[in-house]
């Protein structure tokens, strides 16, 4: 056991504390188990470059993403690396949207270049030009198919490569953990003070 | 795997060979075993264990880790019979060893007596097969109690519930801010909640551990044996035995029979697409109310022209999925429904069908915010919302802890053109006729899903939710629950099995899955299941230790 494994023992240990003993010992290895099994699947997984979109594709395709999950006072897709997300989802699960791609960026840079005649590319615009061309061309398949990809990998597991450290379900409240104890939330809380 | 599982040659007559290691499959599996007999088990998909298991939506909701591979296993869908049908998912089930009882919510509901007696008391409805159950509530009473303690349910009993003979082996898991809602919106409308009863261990059980409240039930598999799947309970006690070969990746092609109409053993593909015949004296097939169905038509015979058991005509027939009627709502705090099991109270006051109504019906209502994270961006926010930039991310912020669901869940009518049936066309990557899906909810079944999204408004109302909606209730074109398509009764020319699910047309063929209901209860099948289960093997072992199962 190495010494991260150790830490993470610990952590546990002290996360149930006030539990039973014989609850604690009867699930501690399993819960150990499983919490390292995630952690490992996690971290075989971080993307490096990209496998299918060219650099130029990917600034078009994240210029896209970042209008859908926009970049406020949180971060949004761009932080989340969802661009990651998609370009592994175009090489693996989702191979047979790759022809999408390529002929959807054609066509949202045609609506831009008509729309906004001295620009060469979607993500040379501003914030309030590439919501103006994407209301215009939000009924595309290709905006459909961005849009989930772009939600899909904000919220997936990070090991997919996006939902980078995890601001996807942070900007939810979502929690990840193996182990909650109640009260869960503000009602069940009140309903057995009342009690 | 169990170091004692035999392994049985395919020339060798084995006692039984169980189609299925499902809900009802691994209990009869175990049974049958522990009394002595020769089991093999044939399950289409993988022995997947606790390791196994993680937390990732995508795996599961995308691309289908636990359940039936529709690219493998295409279903067609139709409304009426003189429709034609488009492929399209049309049915789901758990394809595992443990079955849908790995990823289910692990709501545990037993009928009520009314279930099984609803036709005498309440008359005939015309143009549907609503009828009695061969067997009464009392009959089964006592192996609900024997799933509960086998299995380990956490629960107590409620105002409405049935007479029961040992109370619940464990307490009620914690309440939830979805269950305190309910409960006090329910006090105020004069209603009578109570704690959910769930097929997850409140307190270690059997050398099993205690729910740690991670929130990943419905869909997912459990790391830490909390949810009482048969996985986790009946299945390695079948092992234990050492008289019990599980054989998963195994699809069965057909039920095999000789010419005296008799049960010869199965024909399946292994992993490796290889047909093998496993000889058997008796089969049990517990392949979930949608594939027993297709297996039996597919296992037509000269002797057999319509199908395996099938001289009522009546396989397939009557398909029952239940009903859904939902409303939704968002609280002013925090509710963080992700955490914990989906159900912690229930309300069973609109349990019985009620003639003031004017349509039959009835079923309970609970609350829940069973989404993940991917499911909710995609589909669960108000209607309203914008479907990307700022104000959709604003949204998404505010309202996933702050939100839940009410469910009412609702009797589907026994119509007989809801069916299953093999698709003239469509086949499988095995090269089998696929599944074809019929079905169009009796206009009873829609009203009492609308009665029930009304309760939920109401509900939420009196528990004070800021903002609340309801879509309309749609028809149904997708099924969960499977029931009804071999009905048990006493009449071999109307029903498939009799009251010890031994098939009326052949005597070494027992059929015990959803396909055994009558009726459709009120959506929670799964408890019921597993009791008709543990009654069906006491049944079948008195009939094979009296030499009254006549093998070939």
């Amino acid at each position: 056991m190495d010494s991260e494994d150790t830490s993470r023992r610990l952590f546990l240990i002290k996360s149930l504390t006030g539990v039973s003993s014989a609850w604690l010992a009867l699930r501690l290895p399993e819960i150990v188990a499983a919490q390292e099994h995630a952690h490992r699947a996690m971290q075989s997984a971080a993307p490096v470059k990209f496998e299918f979109l060219s650099a130029e594709q990917a600034a078009e395709v994240e210029a896209v993403a970042a209008q859908i999950i926009p970049t406020d006072d949180s971060p949004g897709a761009r932080e989340a690396r969802v661009i990651y997300f998609i370009d592994r989802a175009l090489t693996t699960f989702d191979k047979d949207k790759q022809s999408q791609y390529v002929k959807g960026l054609k066509e949202l840079q045609s609506k831009q270049k008509k729309m906004f005649k001295n620009s060469a590319k979607f993500s040379d615009l501003n914030s309030e030009q590439q919501i103006k061309v994407l209301k215009a061309f939000e009924k595309n398949e290709f905006f459909e198919t961005v849009r989930m990809h772009t939600i899909v990998g904000f919220f997936a597991d990070p090991s997919y490569g996006g939902n980078y450290d995890k601001v996807g379900w942070k900007l939810i409240g979502f929690k990840d953990d193996f182990y909650f104890k109640p009260p869960f939330g503000y009602y069940d809380r009140e309903y057995k003070e009342a009690q | 795997m169990s170091a004692q599982q035999p392994k049985f040659e395919t020339q060798t007559q084995v006692d039984f060979v169980v189609i299925g290691a499902g809900a009802a499959g691994g209990i009869i599996a175990k049974e049958l075993s522990t009394a002595g007999f020769q089991v093999v088990v044939l399950e289409q998909g993988p022995y997947l264990k606790e390791k196994d298991f993680d937390h990732d939506e995508i795996k599961h909701f995308w691309q289908a880790a636990l359940i039936n591979d529709w690219k493998k296993q295409p279903n067609s869908f139709r409304k009426t019979p003189k429709a034609k049908a488009t492929v399209q998912p049309a049915v789901m089930y758990g394809r595992m060893v443990g079955g849908g009882t790995a990823h289910f919510t692990a709501n545990y509901w037993r009928f009520h007596e009314i279930d099984f007696v609803e036709r005498s008391k309440l008359g005939t409805i015309s143009g549907t097969g609503f009828d009695d159950w061969p067997i009464t509530y009392a009959e089964l009473e006592p192996y609900y109690t024997k799933a509960e303690w086998e299995l380990g349910i956490s629960g107590q009993p409620g105002p409405f519930d049935p007479p029961r003979s040992k109370p619940y082996p464990l307490p009620p898991l914690p309440i939830k801010s979805a269950g305190a809602l309910l409960a006090n919106g329910a006090r105020k409308l004069g209603w009578h909640p109570q704690p959910a009863p769930m097929a997850i261990l409140s307190q270690p059980y059997r050398g099993r551990s205690a729910c740690s409240h991670c929130g990943f039930c419905e869909g997912y598999g459990c790391e830490i044996k909390a949810k009482s799947s048969t996985l986790a309970t009946v299945i390695p006690e079948a092992e234990k035995t050492g008289r019990c070969e599980i054989r998963s990746g195994s699809y069965v092609r057909k039920i095999e029979t000789d010419n005296a109409g008799r049960v010869t053993g199965v024909i399946y593909f292994d992993e490796k697409k290889t047909e093998i015949f496993q000889r058997a004296k008796a089969v049990v097939l517990c392949a979930n109310g949608a594939e027993t169905a297709r297996l039996l038509l597919i296992s037509k015979s000269n002797l057999f022209p319509n199908g395996l058991a099938n001289s009522s005509g009546v396989v397939g027939k009557y398909l029952m999925f239940n009903g859904g009627g939902f409303a939704t709502g968002v609280f002013e705090h925090e509710l963080n429904e992700f955490k914990s099991v989906a159900v912690t109270r229930i309300i069973h006051d609109f349990y019985d069908s009620d003639p003031k109504r004017g349509f039959y019906g009835g079923g309970g209502l609970d609350a829940r915010f069973d989404v993940y994270p991917i499911g909710y961006a995609l589909g669960a926010l108000p209607r309203e919302t914008p479907r990307w930039g700022a104000d959709y991310k604003k949204a998404l912020k505010q309202y996933y802890t702050r939100s839940m669901f009410t469910f009412g869940h609702t009797t589907s009518l026994p119509v007989e053109r809801n069916s299953i049936s093999l698709d003239p066309e469509a086949k499988d990557s095995w090269g089998l006729p696929a599944m074809r899906v019929t079905y169009k909810d009796h206009p009873d079944d829609l009203k009492i899903m609308k009665f029930f999204s009304d309760r939920g408004m109401e509900l939420l109302d009196a528990a004070g939710a800021t903002k609340r909606w309801a879509g309309p209730v749609e028809e149904s074109t997708f099924g969960v629950h499977l029931l009804g398509t071999c009905r048990m009764g006493n009449d071999p020319k109307r029903s498939v099995v009799n009251k010890y699910h031994r098939a009326h047309d052949l005597a070494n063929l027992f059929i015990c899955d959803g396909s055994s209901f009558v009726t459709s209860g009120r959506g929670q099948p799964t408890c019921t299941i597993q009791a008709l289960a543990y009654r069906a093997s006491d049944h079948i072992i008195r009939m094979a230790k009296n030499g009254e199962i006549k093998s070939a």
